[in-house]
């Protein structure tokens, strides 16, 4: 069984509907750690040790966060700049994230058609996640499609729901093994 | 004295023996009246004159629930207090008067009497039950509570109503005043007037005089000097309204309300609370040793079917009030059975009635034995309820506990401060900006006069008391923080907190290294050095002042605090005892340990430095 660690990062989780959603419903499957990172690190003092041994524990890596910017939020950003340091993600002793796998889970506030060229976003999600699909190149890991939530503040209850039920679907299937690229 | 003994040796005796056999501390205080009584052993010559002194008892009770009676508190309750209470009372008043008036055949003037007498309960009883079995926050626990209230104060105008119903020609209040009223000679317009002007005057004096002489006695800082005062302002509030002719209860009720928003109120609560208690059982204990069980032998049947024709009528309307209120169908049987008995209060008004000549002398030792049975069903029929009827109501509602829980209580917050010098009040100051109700605890005047201006609740008193803790709502609060001075005072708290409320987290300040490990031991959940954090902050600025740029100074502050905060939990994990040549020779270990770290991270960038932006050059190539 494939083990997975989901980097939760959102600044006001409390508030947000669709992550809450997503974290619920895989918080409990066993095999899979849910690590708030604004939680753990208020101050943004990310304990590099814990959590490089966190990464060695685990085969799949999920950055689960709202897509502020086109991007992730700032914290999650600055776990990135210091936990995957020279000799841990990349460079000439990059063996220990090698064969892992690397995806994003994001919600966005925009539509799937505005996100394509000529919508009001002009690219798709997959071109503006271009650096996250490189770090994970760079670092010898495998990159997934992402998980995406689409017009995150206006879904239903039922909606968001079955959006939970399908992310945890794509966990669970992760976690047999099932990887698609 | 040998009367002293009786009493507290009856007590010792039958109480714990009915906590042992279930029947609870209000039944044994019943019967260890009725054993010891005129009626049976013969121990005790007068039961009256000591219900008079025990009485005093009820006088405190009414002092407390005036101290709980917040305004604010009050205003919350005011749907079920006027609503259900005062339903109760009319509707329980008009019943029992018809039945006095048709069934009994009483003139219209006892049959009100006699109906306002038995609509009421008995405080002392149902809150003691409720508070026995721990049931005072429920669902009918609150409804009690508020019905209680509307009774304590619809004795009120009941007292000055009794007289006017007097049939006698003769000017009753002359008859009704020789009980040591100072003004009964005046004509009537001035001693309503006086009547007024002293409960004015209680409430005025209490609003300016109290608090001065309160805080004045406090700063004393000797404990039983203010247990004095407090107990001669109830002794004297109950005296002066003795003089002019109204219930001490009634005052010392005032008293407290008068009392309820300042910040002696928990210390007063907790001084007066184990005299109220002793007191309150010499009451029961007497109300069971004035039982006359001669009238009872003489009268079996009329007694009898009285007992049964209240507790059975007082039963029935509130359960359907109950009913109407929407109260859970299991919570109903707990109301109406806890509230199915005379008061106190009736023993009270029935001597006033026959002073007024309202009723005659029969009637009232018929229906002052009647009283006295009613009360000491309830604890049988409270516990037939508890142990049969409960278990076999509860497993088709078992939703409604769930409910329960969520029901408001009346005065607890999450979070209690004990000690609110600089540091607790910051604490609170950042709380209470985040909507966040706290309860704080200091005995430093000084403090307290200052905040209260800001508009914080803060109480006076010593938060190492097991009683005021309790009383400050420690056993529903989910956080006690603590930040008084007194080093021993804490580790008092803190051991009282551990073995009575083992789910109250302990927020502690520490004065300095060694104390924060000795806390630590103590196995509170998180302790703050007191000077640490702001000494860090100064040094930062320091660091900024010396050109290193905001957010590294920032970082290497942060980097300190880490480090720090690992050296001194390595440190006290150390089992030696301090100072010891072992001690020594450890501590030096654990500090070349933590130097190591902390060298590690100077020269090898490996721990918690920020890697990838400090990397040396030729690392850049590669990117």
């Amino acid at each position: 069984m494939q083990r997975i660690l989901v980097l939760l990062a959102h600044p006001a989780f409390e508030h947000s509907r669709s992550q809450s959603y997503l974290a619920d419903a895989v918080r409990s499957l066993e095999g899979v750690k849910v690590h708030d990172l604004y939680h753990h690190y208020p101050d943004f003092m990310v304990d590099v040790m814990r959590e490089q041994g966190l990464l060695m524990e685990h085969d799949v890596i999920v950055f689960q966060h709202p897509f502020y910017w086109y991007s992730i939020p700032a914290l999650l950003k600055e776990w990135m700049d210091l936990v995957l340091e020279h000799g841990l993600g990349y460079g000439s002793t990059a063996v220990t994230l090698k064969g892992k796998y690397l995806m994003n889970a994001l919600s966005a506030g925009g539509s799937r058609s505005s996100y394509q060229a000529g919508g009001l976003n002009r690219f798709t999600i997959k071109q503006l996640l271009a650096p996250f699909e490189q770090t994970a190149n760079l670092c010898g890991m495998h990159y997934l499609e992402p998980f995406v939530v689409y017009e995150a503040d206006s879904l239903s209850e039922k909606q968001l729901a079955q959006y939970a039920e399908q992310y945890r679907n794509s966990l669970l299937a992760l976690q047999r093994g099932d990887t698609w690229s | 004295m040998l009367q002293a003994f009786v009493f507290l040796a009856a007590g010792v005796i039958a109480v714990p023996l009915a906590s042992r056999l279930g029947l609870g501390a209000v039944l044994g205080y019943l019967i260890a009246g009725a054993v010891i009584g005129p009626f049976v052993l013969g121990l005790v010559k007068n039961p009256e004159s000591i219900m008079h002194i025990a009485e005093f008892g009820v006088v405190m009770m009414l002092f407390l629930i005036g101290l709980e009676l917040e305004p604010s508190v009050l205003w919350r309750m005011r749907g079920p207090i006027l609503g259900l209470g005062g339903l109760q009372v009319v509707v329980t008043a008009g019943v029992l008067a018809a039945i006095g008036f048709y069934v009994l055949a009483l003139t219209w003037q006892a049959s009100i009497a006699i109906g306002l007498i038995l609509s009421l309960s008995s405080t002392a009883i149902a809150l003691q039950l409720l508070m026995e079995r721990q049931h005072l926050k429920s669902e009918s626990g609150q409804a009690s509570f508020a019905v209680l209230l509307f009774q304590d104060i619809a004795v009120i105008p009941i007292i000055a109503f009794l007289p006017l119903l007097a049939t006698a020609t003769t000017k009753s209040k002359k008859a009704a005043d020789h009980s040591g009223s100072l003004i009964g000679d005046l004509p009537d317009w001035q001693q309503a007037g006086i009547t007024i002007a002293v409960i004015l005057g209680i409430i005025l004096g209490g609003r300016i005089l109290l608090r001065p002489i309160l805080r004045f006695i406090a700063d004393s800082h000797l404990r039983e000097i203010f247990t004095a005062a407090a107990l001669m302002l109830v002794v004297g509030i109950a005296l002066l309204m003795g003089m002019v002719g109204l219930s001490p209860a009634l005052g010392a009720f005032i008293a407290g309300v008068v009392l309820a928003n300042s910040e002696y109120r928990h210390e007063l609560e907790a001084t007066v609370e184990p005299f109220k208690a002793l007191l309150l059982g010499l009451f029961f204990m007497s109300v069971g040793a004035n039982i006359d069980f001669n009238l009872l032998f003489k009268e079996p049947k009329l007694i009898t079917s009285l007992v049964v024709g209240l507790v059975a009528v007082k039963f029935i309307l509130l359960f359907l009030l109950a009913k109407i209120y929407r109260i859970s169908h299991s919570e109903r049987y707990w109301f109406a059975f806890c509230l199915a008995q005379g008061g106190e209060f009736g023993f009270v008004l029935l001597n006033l009635a026959l002073q007024s000549r309202v009723l005659g002398s029969h009637w009232v030792d018929l229906l002052t034995v009647t009283i006295a049975l009613s009360m000491l069903s309830t604890p049988l029929l409270v516990m037939f309820n508890e142990r049969l009827l409960q278990p076999r109501l509860k497993l088709p509602e078992h939703l409604e506990i769930g409910e329960d829980a969520k029901l408001v209580e009346l005065q607890d917050t999450p979070v209690i401060i004990a000690g609110f010098g600089r540091f607790g009040q910051i604490v609170g100051r950042l709380l209470v900006a985040n909507n966040i109700p706290v309860t704080v605890l200091d005995n430093n005047t000084a403090h307290i006069e200052r905040v209260r201006a800001f508009g914080f609740k803060v109480f006076y008193g010593d938060a190492s008391r097991a009683d005021l803790l309790e009383v400050a709502g420690a056993a529903t609060a989910q956080v006690l923080v603590i930040a008084i001075d007194e080093r021993e005072k804490v580790k008092d708290i803190i051991r009282i907190v551990k073995k009575n409320y083992p789910n109250l987290k302990l927020y502690v300040r520490a004065y300095d290294m060694l104390n924060y490990q000795e806390l630590q031991l103590l196995g509170v959940d998180h302790v703050e050095r007191e000077m640490f954090r702001s000494s860090v902050q100064l040094g930062q600025q320091v660091l900024r002042a010396l050109g290193m740029r905001a957010y590294q100074a920032k970082r290497k502050a942060l980097q300190f605090v880490i480090h720090d905060e690992m050296l001194v939990d390595a440190l006290g994990k150390i089992k030696a005892e301090r100072g010891s040549p072992a001690f020594v020779s450890e501590a030096r270990q654990v500090q070349e340990e933590v130097l190591e770290l902390l060298q590690a991270d100077r020269f090898n960038r490996h721990y918690y430095t920020d890697h990838t932006w400090e990397r040396p050059l030729e690392d850049e190539s590669s990117h």
